[in-house]
């Protein structure tokens, strides 16, 4: 059973990565930036869930929704003032950009909470333990909200991108930013729309991380970020069902690794398995090749 | 001499003319006492982050890879010389500093380098963004293994292992693990610093302007046409990238040998990042540009203490500020044409353009 | 088509694998020669069943609709793309398996049809890349500034300005290279393709966005450098007065095929040609 208990860790750690890894990808398919700071949006939505849940005794349900409230403004905030006017600019200035957004984040948060780690409330999640083959696995109830949310997630985002017209126009501005604009899409709001979506995801996955994981403190967000990014660029960065198998493998291994190998060296593990895909398969899990015109 | 071998003449010799007189000037004022104790704790770390930020931009500005693991290359260094000056000194009493810093230095580049080419070979045939998060990985890899790593001297010689703290009783501990390399009897010296800083200068500046250097410059502007101009473009970009390490090594090892503890978790990918800033602010292969960014964001934290809580909130603030304001282009047009009559004074050449531009 | 003014004069004759040479280039190694060529991007044929000969010191035409394929033939030959069928001898060499470096030492230098300078060297850094392999010495020499890093340098410097005075730009040496006007960059890729001393230079398009002014000075300037290096030259183009004025042996390339190989004359009266750039004709049609 240990095996198995490791297996559903894994998949709930892994749909973690996936959500964070949804925003990264979406983000760099559309926008084509790396935005650093995204883990650390995923650290304010802890934070203001915590706040709403622990000092204004807000249900969960509103606390959840107030914080991706908050994260999405935030988002839109952040790509407007400090991305947009860089859209024209090199991608290397950009991503510094957004590593000092990152700083920033976190420096904000250590300002309004402190450096003392909070402990994220186990009354967010309020699904009892479920008990399978008689007693034998036992499945916590952030595990499972975890594994659904995620699979929720990733249908709708599906349904939202092939489906709906701004999904329709986020596929656009990812394939060609000038012809979109030339066939009158909007691509600012295109933009807004993404980076608006990718953070209410990332409140959604502060919250399930911090319901798992319960220490909380302005750093939380970025190893998170970080190995969510590995993922994505793992599953083939741009490609959303990569951005899923990518996070949820990534878990796995993580899982897997600190069990059967070391805990030491679980995130060793986790990013060598990354770079011996990358080397086999240079585009990703699921990612589309570039050919370059000669 | 043209035009253009005069200006980088210029160029080369105002930054080893900074560097020189900064060293003359600051030795000057340990001498008379005159410096602060807070700036004399800061000069070997200077050294070495502008050590860093200009190896580093050997790789991203030069040779136009982004690397985010530098700092991995440092950490090796700085155990690497840990160990060797630990083992020097325990194991066969060598109690001479100068002769235990300098090997310690050599070992520390020497196995940074070799690290830098296990590295390189696969990493450097992946593109843009996906060597990016690889060489982040390696960093990441690195850490966790020195956290794993045990080694001592016990009886004379060295005794390593991995994993399970495996040392007989009374060694004395060089690298332990998570706690990294402890007791270190710290030798570093802000000459060897500036030393450092020299050779890194002339490798880095001489490799630039020299054919493997224009090479590495072709592959990074237009890699197919320098491919079909029989440029091997794999040897050029490790020759970046291991240079680079080697020198990262060199100096991790100075880092290390000036405290009396290293930690693994002193060198995670914030480490890389805040060198790959120093190069960015500085601008992107502008050696000259390397060495002040270096050298004022090593110092500005400091000077901020004034502010205490908020000063690395008002660091965040003027970075992005600073990147808004020099790469929009509205806000760039702008500064250009009031720097115009100062550009035209050092300007080169203009070319002759009777017809459109391409 | 119309007239052309000026046709080459040389004397063609036939080798085995039904091209032409001139008579000249009958003795010596053909410098290109390819069998049944051809490369397939899954499931299309790109080219197909590509033969051609190309003599030691010919200037050689590669003509052909857009699209017809004739970049991806210089991509083959050059090898960014390795062939799926048939093969290249390069002076005699099979270059199977081997990558773009490799090849480019057997002695093939190219132009690019969307030029591809190092817009951030100067001209003449873009020109010692040429020179890259012919003026050696070692990273450490360059590092310790040792006597062998000054002696090249300065023939570097030397037979950089030399062969940009091909094309009289010795004075732009200075200039970068991203700033030049149009005309005057894809002269300095002709001039930086010269630099790695090639056997066969192949041109993409060499007279592309030029005045027939311009087109009249690049016409001389081929064939200057033909008789001043001795090497051949292929050449694509879509300009017929300079193909038909100085190309010697030419390749008319239709949907990835040969449809046809000659001199200028047999080209330009050979229905199958005409048909292919203008269409058939309108009786005929109906």
């Amino acid at each position: 059973m240990i095996f198995l208990d490791n297996l559903v860790n894994g998949i709930s750690l892994g749909s973690i990565y996936a959500i964070i890894a949804l925003g990264y990808t979406m983000v760099y398919g559309i926008a084509k930036m790396l935005n650093f700071a995204h883990g650390d949006v995923i650290m304010m939505g802890a934070y203001i869930a915590f706040c709403a849940l622990q000092y204004w005794n807000m249900p969960p349900l509103v606390s959840l929704v107030i914080a991706m409230a908050a994260c999405t403004v935030m988002g839109v905030v952040i790509e407007g003032l400090a991305y947009r006017p860089l859209r024209q600019a090199a991608s290397l200035a950009v991503l510094i950009t957004a590593i000092g957004m990152s700083y920033l984040l976190q420096n904000l948060a250590l300002m309004i909470w402190g450096a003392n780690p909070k402990s994220f409330p186990a009354s967010m999640i309020s699904i009892p333990t479920i008990s399978l083959f008689g007693g034998e696995l036992k499945i916590a109830g952030a595990t499972l909200i975890t594994i659904v949310a995620n699979i929720v997630i990733m249908i709708a985002l599906t349904a939202f991108t092939s489906r709906t017209k701004t999904g329709k126009a986020m596929r656009c501005v990812s394939e060609d930013r000038g012809a979109a604009s030339l066939m009158g899409i909007n691509v600012n709001q295109t933009i807004s729309i993404t980076f608006a979506i990718g953070s209410a995801l990332a409140a959604v996955a502060g919250i399930l991380l911090c319901s798992s994981y319960p220490t909380l403190q302005p750093t939380t967000g970025s190893m998170p970020g970080i190995k969510a990014f590995t993922a994505a660029v793992f599953g083939g960065i741009g490609s959303i069902p990569g951005a899923m198998l990518g996070g949820l493998l990534l878990g796995v291994i993580e899982i897997f690794g600190k069990a059967y190998i070391s805990t030491e060296l679980g995130d060793a593990i986790v990013f060598a398995v990354l770079i011996i895909v990358l080397l086999v398969k240079p585009s990703g899990l699921l990612g589309k090749p570039v050919r370059e015109k000669v | 001499m043209t035009r253009a071998k005069r200006n980088r003449l210029i160029y080369n010799c105002v930054t080893f003319a900074v560097v020189i007189i900064a060293f003359i000037v600051l030795q000057g004022m340990i001498e008379n006492k005159t410096i602060t104790r807070a700036l004399k704790g800061q000069l070997i770390p200077i050294c070495c982050w502008i050590v860093m930020a200009v190896s580093l931009n050997l790789v991203i500005g030069i040779s136009g890879e982004l690397s985010l693991g530098h700092a991995g290359f440092m950490s090796v260094g700085a155990f690497t010389g840990a160990v060797i000056s630990g083992w020097l000194l325990n194991a066969h009493g060598m109690e001479n500093e100068t002769l235990r810093l300098v090997l310690a230095i050599v070992g520390g580049g020497i196995t940074a380098g070799i690290t830098g080419v296990i590295i390189g070979i696969p990493v450097l045939r992946l593109r843009g963004d996906y060597l990016a998060i690889v060489t982040l990985a390696f960093g990441e890899i690195i850490r966790n293994l020195v956290n794993v790593t045990y080694i001592a001297v016990a009886d004379g010689h060295l005794v390593f292992s991995f994993l399970k703290k495996n040392v007989p009783d009374g060694a004395r501990m060089l690298v332990d693990g998570a706690s990294g390399a402890v007791k270190i009897s710290k030798i570093s010296t802000f000459t060897m610093g500036f030393i450092l800083v020299m050779v890194t200068l002339i490798v880095v500046l001489n490799l630039i302007n020299s054919r493997s250097g224009r090479a590495i410059k072709a592959i990074r502007d237009n890699r197919i046409a320098a491919e079909s101009m029989g440029v091997p473009v794999t040897k050029y970009k490790m020759m970046a990238f291991v240079t680079a390490s080697v020198l990262a090594g060199m100096v991790g090892a100075l880092y290390g040998l000036n405290s009396s503890t290293v930690v693994p978790s002193q060198f995670t990918f914030n480490q890389s990042i805040n060198v790959l800033v120093f190069v960015v602010l500085g601008g992107l292969g502008n050696v000259l540009g390397s060495v002040i960014s270096a050298t004022l964001l090593t110092v500005l934290p400091e000077v901020l203490r004034a502010f205490a809580d908020y000063r690395m909130l008002v660091y965040a603030v003027v970075l992005i500020l600073v990147m808004i304001f020099t790469n929009n282009p509205t806000i760039r047009s702008f500064a250009d044409r009031l720097l115009a009559p100062v550009k035209k004074l050092f300007g080169g050449r203009r070319s002759d353009k009777g017809g459109a531009q391409a | 088509m119309t007239e052309v003014k000026r046709h080459s004069t040389t004397k063609m004759v036939p080798v085995p694998s039904h091209s032409i040479v001139p008579e000249r280039d009958l003795g010596q190694q053909p410098v290109l020669e390819t069998n049944h060529l051809g490369i397939e991007f899954g499931g299309l044929k790109a080219v197909e069943d590509f033969n051609l000969t190309i003599g030691k010191t010919e200037i050689a035409g590669l003509i052909g609709p857009n699209g017809a394929g004739k970049t991806t033939v210089f991509n083959l030959i050059t090898k960014v793309y390795e062939p799926t069928n048939g093969t290249v001898l390069i002076n005699g060499k099979d270059t199977k398996g081997m990558n773009i470096v490799q090849a480019s030492r057997l002695g093939i230098a190219r132009t690019f049809q969307n030029i591809r300078l190092f817009s951030n060297m100067t001209v003449e850094d873009n020109v010692r890349i040429g020179l890259h392999n012919q003026i050696r010495y070692s990273m450490m020499e360059g590092i310790l500034r040792l006597p062998r890093y000054w002696t090249k340098e300065k023939r570097m410097h030397r037979e950089a300005l030399d062969l940009l005075s091909i094309f009289d730009m010795q004075d732009l040496a200075d200039v970068q290279a991203g700033s030049l006007p149009y005309g005057a960059q894809r002269r300095l890729e002709i001039v930086r393709a010269l630099a790695t001393n090639p056997s066969l230079l192949l041109l993409d398009e060499p007279a592309a966005g030029m005045n027939p002014h311009e087109t009249e000075e690049l016409m001389e300037n081929i064939i200057k450098i033909r008789d001043q290096f001795q090497i051949a030259i292929l050449l694509i183009e879509h300009d017929m007065n300079l193909v038909m004025g100085i190309c010697e042996g030419i390749c008319v390339l239709n949907y990835g095929k040969i449809i046809a190989k000659g001199t200028a004359d047999d080209i330009q009266n050979n229905p199958v040609v005409v048909e292919a750039y203008l269409g058939k004709r309108k009786e005929e049609a109906k």
